[in-house]
C-alpha cells in the first residue's frame, strides 16, 4: 500500500514535470518540425503549419465572416495541393463579440498556433489583437479597415486597404467623372467603422473643393431612410455620399430611387458587396463604390480565383473572400521565405513582402505593416460592378 | 408634403405594431414582450412564402396573419398560462415572454442564418404616384389602407361583438367575468392570437416597406412600440393609433427642422413632454380610487 502510494506520487510528479516541460517547450519541441529545408518554392516543412482564424460567423457581421471563411478554405486547399508545406487551418467563430474574440486569441496564443488571421471587425480587432502582440504571435488582419490597427504593435499586419487609402481615390474619381459641386453626405454615427469612413470622406471632399450642402446621420440599425432622403432631395445635390454598412445601403438605395432621387450615390467600403445588386435590383444602377479589390481585373491570379471560387461555392466571391484568400497566400509567402513556420519567422516574412502578385493586384507590405496595392473605383452597370472612368 | 406622408406611412406601421401590444395589456393587464419577436418571425415567414412557395403578396398577408395568430396562442400557452396563478404573474409573464422571444429569434437564426433577407424585387408592383409633388408608392398606400382597415376592424370587434364584450368584461374584472359565465381562458387565448396576428402583419409590411428583414428588427421597434402605448394611454386602442402616427411624424419633422442626429432625442423628448402634461397618456383614463 505504502509503496503503491509512493509510486503513484512519483508518477504524478513525473507527469507534472513532463507537462511543464511540454508547456515551456511549446516553442521548442513542436516548433523544431516547423523549420524546414530549402527556400521559396522548394521549402519543405515536415509538420503541418497551424493557422488560426477568428471570424464572425454568427451575429451582425456574419455575412462578411462567411465570405472570409470561404476564401481562407479555398486558399488552404490550393496551398495544400502545392508540394512542401501543408497548412492546418482552424476557423473559429467570434460571434461578432469582442469578448469572444479575446478568448479565441488567447486560445490560439496558447496552443502553439503559428499565425492568427482576423478578427472580422475593427471593433473586435482593437480588443483581441493586443493579446497576440503580448504573446508574440503574428496577426494578419484581412478585413480591418479602421485607422490604427497596425499601430497596436509590430506583430500586427494587414492586407486590407484602409478607408483612408480607398475613399480619397473614390471621391477624386467621382468628382472628376461627374463634375460634382454640391453634395449631401450621409453616415451612421454609431459605428466606429462608418464614422471613420465619414471623416475621410469629409476631408477628401474638402480637398476637392466640393461644397457639402448638408450632413445627415442615421443609426446602423435604421432601415427607413425616407425622411433623411427627402431632406437630401430637397437640397438638390449633384450626388449623395454615404458611409454605411451593407445592411443600411440596400434599403437606402432602394428608397432613394423610389423617392425619385436620380443623382449618383457614392458609397464607402460597406457598399462594396455583390448583395447590393442582387437585393436592391435596378435601384443599385449608378451606385459608385471604391474598393480594394477589382473583381473585373483580368490578372491571372484573379481570373483563377474567380473560377475556383465559383466552382467551389456556386456564387461570386466578394472583396472579403478575395482579401481572405490573399491573406493565406501572403502567409505562405512569408513561411516559405525562411522556410520556417515559427512565429518570429512568419513575422519577419510578412514584413518583407514586396511586389507579390496576388488576387488584389501587386501587393506590398509597407513599413507600417499596412498593405499597399492599387484601389479601384467601380460603378454598378447592368447589375455588375464595372470600373468607373 | 413628402415628409408628412413619410411620417404617416411609418407611423401607421408603428401604430399597427403598438395596437397589438396594447390590446393584451388593456384586456389582460400583461405586457407581452414576445410581441417584437412575432414581428420579426412573420417578416421572415412572409419572405419565405413569397420567395420559395411563390405565393402572391395578397395571399401571403392573410397567411402571415394566421401564422401570427398561432404564435400568439403558443405565447399564451407557454409563457403566460402556466404562470397565471402565481402572485407575481405580471413579472413572471414579462420575463417568460422575453425568454420565449429569445427562443423564437434563435429558431429564426437556425433556419435562415444571420443574413438580412428581403422580399424578391418584383413581389410588389413598383407603381409610383405623385401627390402634391410627393412621391408615393403603391406599396405605401397599401400599407396605410391595410393598417387602417385592421385597426378599424379591431375597434369594431372590441366594441360590438360578443368576443369584444368578453374582453371588456375581463379587462374590468376577470373574476367577475368568470362568474358571469364568460370563458375567460378562451377569450384570453383569442386576445393573444389577435394581438400577435396584428403584430405579424405589421412585421411583414415593415419588411416590405424598407426592403429589409433582420433578426434584430423586432428589438429596434420594441422601444418605439412601448413608447407609443404609454403616450397613447396604456390599453387604449385609439391611443395607440394616434401615438403611432405622432411618433412617426415627430421623427420625420425632427429631421426636417432640426437635424438628423437629434431625431430620437426629439421624438422621445416629445413623448416625455406629453407624459408630463397628461401622465395617463393621451387617451388613458385616469385611475380613480374608489373608497
Amino acid at each position: 500500500m505504502r509503496t503503491n502510494l509512493f509510486t503513484l506520487t512519483a508518477a504524478a510528479g513525473a507527469l507534472a514535470l513532463a507537462l511543464t516541460a511540454c508547456g515551456s517547450d511549446d516553442g521548442g519541441g513542436s516548433d523544431a518540425a516547423l523549420v524546414g529545408e530549402g527556400t521559396g518554392d522548394d521549402c519543405v516543412i515536415e509538420a503541418e503549419v497551424p493557422v488560426g482564424a477568428a471570424l464572425s460567423l454568427t451575429g451582425a457581421a456574419a455575412s462578411y465572416g462567411e465570405s472570409q471563411q470561404n476564401g481562407l478554405k479555398l486558399a488552404a486547399e490550393h496551398l495544400n495541393e502545392k508540394e512542401g508545406v501543408t497548412y492546418a487551418l482552424t476557423v473559429e467563430d467570434d460571434q461578432t463579440d469582442p469578448k469572444q474574440g479575446i478568448s479565441l486569441f488567447e486560445t490560439f496564443a496558447g496552443d502553439g498556433t503559428s499565425v492568427i488571421i482576423g478578427p472580422t471587425l475593427s471593433n473586435t480587432a482593437f480588443q483581441a489583437q493586443p493579446i497576440a502582440q503580448d504573446e508574440g504571435v503574428p496577426v494578419l488582419a484581412i478585413s480591418n479597415t479602421a485607422a490604427g490597427i497596425t499601430e497596436q504593435g509590430d506583430y500586427i499586419f494587414r492586407d486590407s486597404l484602409t478607408e483612408g487609402q480607398v475613399i480619397p481615390q473614390t471621391v477624386a474619381t467621382s468628382v472628376e467623372t461627374y463634375g460634382l459641386e454640391n453634395v449631401i453626405v450621409m453616415y451612421s454615427n454609431d459605428d466606429a467603422f462608418t464614422e471613420s469612413g465619414y471623416e475621410v470622406m469629409a476631408s477628401s471632399l474638402e480637398e476637392e473643393g466640393v461644397t457639402v450642402l448638408e450632413t445627415l446621420t442615421f443609426s446602423k440599425a435604421d432601415t427607413d431612410f425616407r425622411a433623411l432622403l427627402t431632406e437630401a432631395k430637397n437640397a438638390e445635390p449633384d450626388a449623395i455620399f454615404v458611409s454605411g454598412l451593407i445592411e443600411a445601403a440596400i434599403p437606402l438605395v432602394t428608397q432613394a430611387r423610389e423617392l425619385g432621387i436620380e443623382v449618383p450615390i457614392i458609397g464607402g467600403n460597406g457598399f462594396n458587396n455583390p448583395q447590393l445588386m442582387t437585393d436592391a435590383g435596378e435601384a443599385s444602377e449608378g451606385v459608385v463604390v471604391g474598393a480594394a479589390w477589382n473583381s473585373a481585373s483580368d490578372n491571372p491570379e484573379n481570373a483563377a480565383f474567380l473560377e475556383a471560387y465559383e466552382t467551389e461555392f456556386g456564387s461570386q466571391p466578394d472583396q472579403f473572400a478575395a482579401q481572405a484568400y490573399t491573406g493565406m497566400m501572403l502567409i505562405d509567402h512569408a513561411v516559405r521565405e525562411q522556410c520556417s513556420a515559427e512565429r518570429d519567422a512568419i513575422k519577419a516574412g510578412l514584413g518583407n513582402i514586396s511586389e507579390v502578385p496576388s488576387v488584389l493586384g501587386t501587393i506590398s507590405i509597407n513599413e507600417n505593416r499596412d498593405a499597399e496595392h492599387p484601389a479601384v473605383v467601380q460603378v454598378v452597370k447592368d447589375g455588375k460592378f464595372t470600373v468607373l472612368n | 408634403m413628402q415628409q408628412l406622408l413619410n411620417g404617416l406611412f411609418i407611423g401607421s406601421i408603428y401604430a399597427l405594431f403598438a395596437i397589438g401590444f396594447t390590446l393584451v395589456f388593456g384586456v389582460l393587464d400583461r405586457l407581452n414582450l414576445a410581441h417584437p419577436a412575432v414581428f420579426a418571425v412573420s417578416a421572415f415567414v412572409g419572405i419565405e412564402l413569397v420567395e420559395v412557395a411563390g405565393l402572391s403578396i395578397w395571399l401571403t398577408l392573410p397567411i402571415v396573419f394566421v401564422v401570427g395568430g398561432l404564435l400568439g396562442i403558443i405565447i399564451e400557452r407557454v409563457a403566460f398560462r402556466p404562470l397565471k396563478n402565481r402572485p407575481d404573474a405580471h413579472f413572471a409573464g414579462l420575463i417568460s415572454s422575453i425568454a420565449l422571444a429569445g427562443m423564437f429569434i434563435a429558431l429564426l437564426q437556425w433556419r435562415y442564418g444571420p443574413n438580412t433577407r428581403r422580399f424578391p424585387a418584383d413581389s410588389f408592383p413598383s407603381t409610383t404616384f405623385t401627390i402634391f409633388g410627393a412621391q408615393v408608392t403603391l406599396l405605401q398606400v397599401a400599407i396605410l389602407v391595410i393598417s387602417v382597415v385592421l385597426m378599424v376592424a379591431l375597434a369594431l370587434l372590441v366594441a360590438r361583438s360578443r368576443l369584444g364584450r368578453g374582453m371588456r368584461a375581463i379587462a374590468e374584472n376577470p373574476t367577475a367575468a368568470r362568474v358571469l359565465g364568460i370563458n375567460v381562458d378562451r377569450v384570453t387565448m383569442t386576445t393573444f392570437a389577435i394581438s400577435s396576428a396584428l403584430g405579424a402583419v405589421a412585421g411583414a409590411l415593415f419588411a416590405m416597406n424598407v426592403n429589409s428583414a433582420q433578426l434584430g428588427m423586432g428589438s429596434a421597434i420594441e422601444l418605439k412600440g412601448l413608447a407609443v402605448i404609454i403616450v397613447g394611454g396604456m390599453g387604449s386602442l385609439p391611443g395607440a393609433l394616434v401615438g403611432g402616427l405622432l411618433l412617426g411624424l415627430a421623427e420625420v419633422f425632427a429631421v426636417q427642422y432640426l437635424s438628423s442626429s437629434w431625431r430620437d432625442l426629439v421624438a422621445f423628448g416629445l413623448l416625455f413632454l406629453i407624459l408630463l402634461v397628461r401622465p395617463q397618456g393621451l387617451f388613458g383614463a385616469r385611475k380613480v380610487r374608489e373608497v
